[in-house]
């Protein structure tokens, strides 16, 4: 059993392809293994009926009070639109330095927009944020650096803006943080 | 490198201050949460923050009046209000009354990393425009030091040599020299100009008073403490402080001072929390501060921690060709700030000036010329706008041997009663000197 494991934990339904390939990419990024879980939750619990939104603040607790044995960071992915009450949206949180982050890939769709949709603008999206919210877990904070993954993203156009990777500053910080 | 900005979160449901809370962490801030206004305020008390991101709807004091207390015990503060939609028209109250914005919950996230970064960015601007006015305000005080003479000269060359050490500084010198400007050209020629320059005046306040006005106060220390308040010595870190009238301190506060000297660490009165600050000390003083460790007055320890560097500043009756320059400085000065054009000083009203005596020094002289702008003509500064001739008849005496005796004192005080040089001085033979002082049974100080 590898402690040092992440576990990226699907609570809907995603293309195989689309897990594997951010998967990939984390346990580049990060350099740890990463595994592929799927989760069962009933969403209704966390639907807010006025704003027809889900409460991401208590998905990210449920997904937090999970325990994975093997498992020191746990990124649970949904496909439903998430909120916080002081907020509009969200594409996911973390808690900062903490083992568990959330994250969804309802707003990062091109369709969602009223465009042609894009299934490799989709995956990068989605990779991007999957790394920067698991950046969060690392206790990275949000950096200034324009093509940096922990570069903080309002709107799907910035996400479109930074790479999927640390800046210098971050990795430096990342490896202080962790001793990889 | 930049500060980090600290953030308090005020708001009553918990899922609103932990979204804010993970959202700013996430960014990088300092942040704290408060529950209630009540609470925010305690927490206020004990330490500063830059934002304070406040509900307006409370149960207990609501936002609005939280915001009016805030604001009377800093005005500056950014405060930040947070309203539904419904009351709008609380948030622009809220504005009229120094909010420093608004949000409508819930908001964009867009709208909020904005809100926050022109708040930040104002924070960096005042901080800026702070250290630019500390920086102006120590090179007017280089300009402030007026004197073309040999003795102000030494003055200067004496001030930026002990400028750049980080040695203690007593500058002595009779009162209204300017002893006060010259800890500032210290102070603003040295590597900790851009820190604060904290002046204490110890002769005006109490042994108790100076006590917690130097070491700071923890909240109920003693009557009236109602807040905790930072000290002289925390305020000036990385800076210098300038403890004007040294001499008059007490006994029990010279060993309080010199203990801080030597540790640069202190408690505030009714705390016990050990604060360190690193600070620079000028100090000065009237007083023959040698003599009163002689007479046991003043603590040898301290004077030897003080006094590694002497400043004397001559009074200005030893370097009267300064006093024209002086003159056109304040005239300069005080028709510049009455908004008036500079008036010219009549040649013999310029003559008697430099012939007086100027018990009070520079002080007085300034006191003189914003008289005689102020109750002038404002064509010419003549004999008429100055107060010469009364001063002169008070400062003197009433007959002519007491005027020739205080005249010939002073001269020889001047000369260290070298009887060659006073003599020269006063344009008689030495003969006529010993027979002036024998007729006026003048005798050397402390004899």
């Amino acid at each position: 059993m590898n402690l040092q494991n992440i576990t990226l934990i699907s609570f809907g339904y995603f293309g195989k392809d689309i897990l594997e390939k951010a998967a990939g990419a984390v346990s580049q990024e990060f350099n740890f293994p990463v595994s592929i879980k799927e989760g069962h939750i009933d969403l209704s619990e966390f639907y807010d009926s006025a704003r027809r939104q889900y409460n991401g603040n208590s998905l990210l607790k449920q997904v937090d009070s999970v325990s994975l044995p093997d498992s020191f960071k746990t990124l649970g992915i949904f496909n439903v639109d998430l909120f916080i009450p002081i907020l509009t949206f969200i594409f996911g949180q973390a808690f900062l330095g903490g083992k568990t982050g959330i994250a969804s890939i309802y707003r990062l769709d091109n369709e969602r927009y009223g465009m042609v949709g894009n299934s490799q603008i989709l995956l990068n999206r989605f990779t991007k944020e999957v790394v920067h919210e698991l950046g969060h877990t690392f206790g990275l904070i949000h950096c200034l650096n324009p093509s940096c993954v922990m570069r903080s993203s309002t709107y799907v156009e910035d996400i479109d803006q930074k790479t999927q990777n640390l800046c210098i500053r971050c990795r430096e910080e990342f490896v202080s943080l962790t001793g990889v | 490198m930049a500060r980090k900005i600290s953030i308090l979160i005020v708001d009553d449901e918990d899922s609103v201050r932990d979204s804010l809370y993970n959202w700013f962490i996430e960014d990088g801030f300092r942040v704290e949460c408060a529950e209630n206004a009540k609470k925010a305020l305690t927490i206020l008390e004990s330490g500063e923050f830059d934002i304070i991101l406040a509900d307006i709807k409370m149960p207990g004091m609501d936002g609005l009046e939280m915001l009016r207390r805030i604001k009377s015990l800093k005005k500056d503060s950014i405060v930040i209000v947070m309203t539904a939609f419904a009351t709008v028209d609380t948030a622009v109250k809220a504005l009229k009354d120094g909010a420093y914005d608004y949000v409508t919950k819930p908001f964009d996230p867009d709208d909020l990393t904005h809100l926050i970064r022109n708040a930040t960015k104002q924070i960096s601007l005042t901080d800026e425009n702070e250290n630019l006015k500390k920086k102006v305000i120590s090179l007017e005080n280089v300009e402030d030091l007026i004197g073309g003479s040999e003795a102000m000269k030494n003055v200067l060359r004496e001030v930026e040599s002990v400028a750049q050490t980080n040695s203690s500084v007593i500058i002595t010198g009779e009162s209204g020299t300017g002893k006060e400007l010259v800890a500032r050209a210290i102070h603003s020629n040295s590597s900790r100009k851009y820190f604060p320059f904290v002046s204490v005046h110890c002769g005006a306040l109490t042994e108790s008073l100076l006590e917690s006005e130097l070491f700071g106060h923890e909240k109920g220390a003693f009557t009236g403490a109602m807040y905790n308040r930072k000290g002289r010595f925390e305020m000036a870190d990385s800076g210098s402080i300038f403890l004007d009238e040294i001499a008059t301190i007490s006994t029990k506060m010279q060993v309080e001072l010199l203990r801080v000297l030597e540790s640069k660490t202190f408690t505030r009165v009714g705390g016990n929390k050990e604060i360190s600050s690193d600070f620079r000390v000028i100090c000065a003083t009237n007083k023959d501060l040698k003599n009163m460790v002689e007479k046991g007055t003043f603590r040898e320890d301290l004077y030897y921690r003080l006094n590694v560097v002497n400043i004397q500043i001559p009074p200005l009756r030893d370097r009267k060709e300064d006093i024209p320059l002086l003159v056109d400085y304040f005239i300069k000065k005080y028709c510049t700030s009455m908004n008036k054009p500079a008036v010219p000083i009549d040649q013999s009203a310029l003559k008697r000036l430099q012939e007086f005596n100027f018990p009070g020094n520079i002080r007085e002289l300034e006191n003189m010329i914003e008289r005689a702008i102020v109750v002038g003509t404002g064509k010419k500064i003549g004999l008429q706008d100055l107060p010469l001739e009364k001063t002169m008849v008070n400062n003197f005496a009433e007959s002519l041997d007491d005027f020739e005796r205080a005249f010939i004192l002073q001269i020889l005080n001047k000369y260290n009663w070298n009887i060659s040089r006073t003599a020269k001085a006063l344009k008689v033979d030495r003969v006529t000197l010993y027979n002036k002082i024998k007729k006026y049974d003048l005798k050397l100080a402390g004899q």
